[in-house]
C-alpha cells in the first residue's frame, strides 16, 4: 500500500517540477480565466444591481473555460517525446498513472483558482474573505480535475484533439456547473450554510462516483 | 447467417410492422381528442415511446460497453455503436417532436426543466461518443474510447437530472402537465411503446450485424492483401 502512495507522488512531483520550470500551465491558463472576466463583463455590462444574477455564473465560466484548456496540457506534454510510452513502461497498476496525473492537474487548477477568484471579488465589489467559497472551489475542481484528467488521456490519441476534449468534457460535468453556481451565489450574498448544503452534497457525491469510475476505465484507455 | 436467426428476425419484422400500423390507426383514428390541448397532444403518443426507446438504446449502450471491455469480442462493440448511433436519432426526434407540442400547448419552444436539460445534454454526450469512435486513428481504439465514454457518459444521465430537477424545484413551475390518462389512451401509448421498441430491436440487429459483416470484410480484404 506504502508503494502505491509513492509511485503516485512521485508521478505528481514530476508534473510539479516541470510545472515549476516552465510554468507553462498556470500562466496561461491564468491569463485565459482572467481574459475572460474581462470579457464577460464588458459582453453583459454588469451594472452593480446585476451582480447577485451573474456574478456566480461569470466566475464558474471562467474556471470551467479556464480548465477546458488547462486539462489538454496534462496528457498533451506525455504525447510530446514519447512520454507516455515511458510512463507505461513503469512497473506500476495504470490507476496509479491516473491518480498521479489527477493529483497535478488539480493542483494546478487549483493554484488558478486560488489567484483568479480574488480578482473576480474584486472586479465585482464582492466581499473578500470567504471560505465557504474556498471549500466550493475545491469540490467542484475535483470534479473538473477527476472527469478532465481522464477525458485528456482518450483525447490526445485521436483527431481533432483539442475540440474533442471539450466536447467530450463540457457534457459530462453539467452537474458539477449547476451545483457550483447555484452553491456559490448565496456565498457571495452572505446567505446561510443551510443553502448550500445540497449543491454541495450533489458535488461531492459526482465527485466520488466519477474518481472511482475513472479509476476503473483508466486502464482499458492507456493500453495498447 | 443461420436459418433460426432469419426466421426469428422475420418473425420481429412482422411484428414489428402490425404494431406499428396499429400504433398509427389507433393514434390518428380510435383515439380520443384531448380536452385541454387538442389535436397537437397527439404528438405526445410518439414523444414519449421514443424519449424511452432512446433512454433504452443508451442503456443497452452502456451494457455492451461494458460487456466489450470485459470479454473483448468485437461483436459486443457493434451492437454497443449501433444502439448509440439508434438512440442519438431517438434523442434528436424527441428534441423535435417536444418542441412542435410545446410551442401551441405551452406557449414556449423550450424551458431548462430536468427533462429537456437532461435530453439535451444525453444528446451531447452520444454526439461526442460518435466523435470520438470516427476521430480515432484506428478501430480497435476506437471502439476502445467509444466503449469508455458510453460508460462514463451514462453514468452522468441520473445526476445531470437530478441536479437540474433541484435548480429548478426552486424556481415556481411555469409549466405543469397534469396528465390523467383514459383507457383508449393508456392503450395507445402503450402499443405506441411497443411498436416504437420493436423498431429499436429491428433497427439494432440489422445495424449491429451490418458492422460485424463489414468488419469480416475488412479483414478478408486485408489478408487478401498481404497474399
Amino acid at each position: 500500500m506504502n508503494g502505491v502512495f509513492t509511485r503516485i507522488f512521485a508521478i505528481f512531483w514530476k508534473d510539479m517540477l516541470t510545472e515549476i520550470r516552465t510554468r507553462e500551465f498556470v500562466f496561461s491558463v491564468l491569463i485565459f480565466a482572467i481574459l475572460e472576466l474581462v470579457i464577460f463583463s464588458f459582453a453583459f455590462s454588469i451594472r452593480a444591481n446585476m451582480v447577485d444574477m451573474a456574478a456566480s455564473g461569470i466566475l464558474w465560466v471562467a474556471l470551467t473555460f479556464g480548465g477546458v484548456i488547462g486539462f489538454n496540457r496534462i496528457f498533451a506534454v506525455e504525447k510530446e517525446n514519447a512520454r507516455l510510452e515511458g510512463l507505461m513502461l513503469c512497473p506500476v497498476d495504470r490507476f496509479v498513472i491516473y491518480w498521479g496525473k489527477l493529483a497535478g492537474s488539480f493542483t494546478f487548477m487549483l493554484a488558478v483558482s486560488v489567484v483568479v477568484t480574488p480578482i473576480f471579488l474584486i472586479l465585482f465589489n464582492l466581499p473578500i474573505f470567504l471560505p465557504r467559497l474556498a471549500l466550493i472551489i475545491v469540490v467542484a475542481t475535483i470534479g473538473f480535475a477527476a472527469v478532465g484528467t481522464l477525458f485528456s488521456a482518450v483525447a490526445i490519441n485521436i483527431r481533432a484533439r483539442d475540440i474533442m476534449l471539450s466536447v467530450l468534457f463540457l457534457p459530462i460535468i453539467v452537474p458539477v456547473i449547476v451545483a457550483a453556481v447555484k452553491a456559490t451565489a448565496p456565498v457571495l450574498a452572505g446567505k446561510p450554510w443551510v443553502d448550500i448544503l445540497t449543491w454541495l452534497q450533489i458535488m461531492i457525491a459526482f465527485d466520488i462516483i466519477y474518481l472511482v469510475v475513472a479509476t476503473l476505465v483508466f486502464e482499458f484507455v492507456v493500453e495498447e | 447467417m443461420d436459418n433460426k436467426r432469419i426466421l426469428r428476425n422475420n418473425v420481429l419484422l412482422g411484428l414489428g410492422l402490425v404494431l406499428m400500423v396499429a400504433a398509427l390507426y389507433m393514434v390518428f383514428v380510435y383515439v380520443p381528442t384531448e380536452k385541454n390541448m387538442g389535436v397537437v397532444q397527439r404528438i405526445f403518443y410518439f414523444h414519449v415511446p421514443i424519449a424511452w426507446v432512446s433512454l433504452l438504446a443508451f442503456f443497452i449502450t452502456f451494457t455492451f460497453s461494458i460487456l466489450y471491455l470485459w470479454k473483448r469480442e468485437m461483436k459486443w462493440d457493434s451492437f454497443a455503436c449501433a444502439s448509440a448511433e439508434i438512440g442519438i436519432v431517438f434523442t434528436t426526434l424527441v428534441l423535435i417532436t417536444g418542441p412542435i407540442w410545446a410551442k401551441p400547448v405551452w406557449g414556449i419552444w423550450w424551458t431548462w426543466d430536468a427533462r429537456l436539460s437532461t435530453s439535451l445534454v444525453l444528446w451531447l454526450i452520444y454526439v461526442a461518443y460518435l466523435l470520438v469512435r470516427s476521430f480515432a486513428t484506428d478501430p480497435a481504439r476506437g471502439a476502445r474510447y467509444g466503449a469508455v465514454i458510453g460508460i462514463v457518459g451514462f453514468i452522468d444521465v441520473p445526476l445531470v437530472f437530478l441536479t437540474v430537477n433541484l435548480w429548478r424545484t426552486q424556481h415556481p413551475a411555469t409549466i405543469i402537465f397534469e396528465g390523467g390518462l383514459t383507457a383508449p389512451m393508456l392503450l395507445t401509448l402503450v402499443v405506441c411503446i411497443a411498436a416504437f421498441t420493436a423498431l429499436y430491436m429491428l433497427l439494432l440487429i440489422h445495424s449491429a450485424n451490418l458492422k460485424i459483416m463489414d468488419a469480416d470484410v475488412k479483414h478478408l480484404k486485408s489478408m487478401l492483401q498481404e497474399e
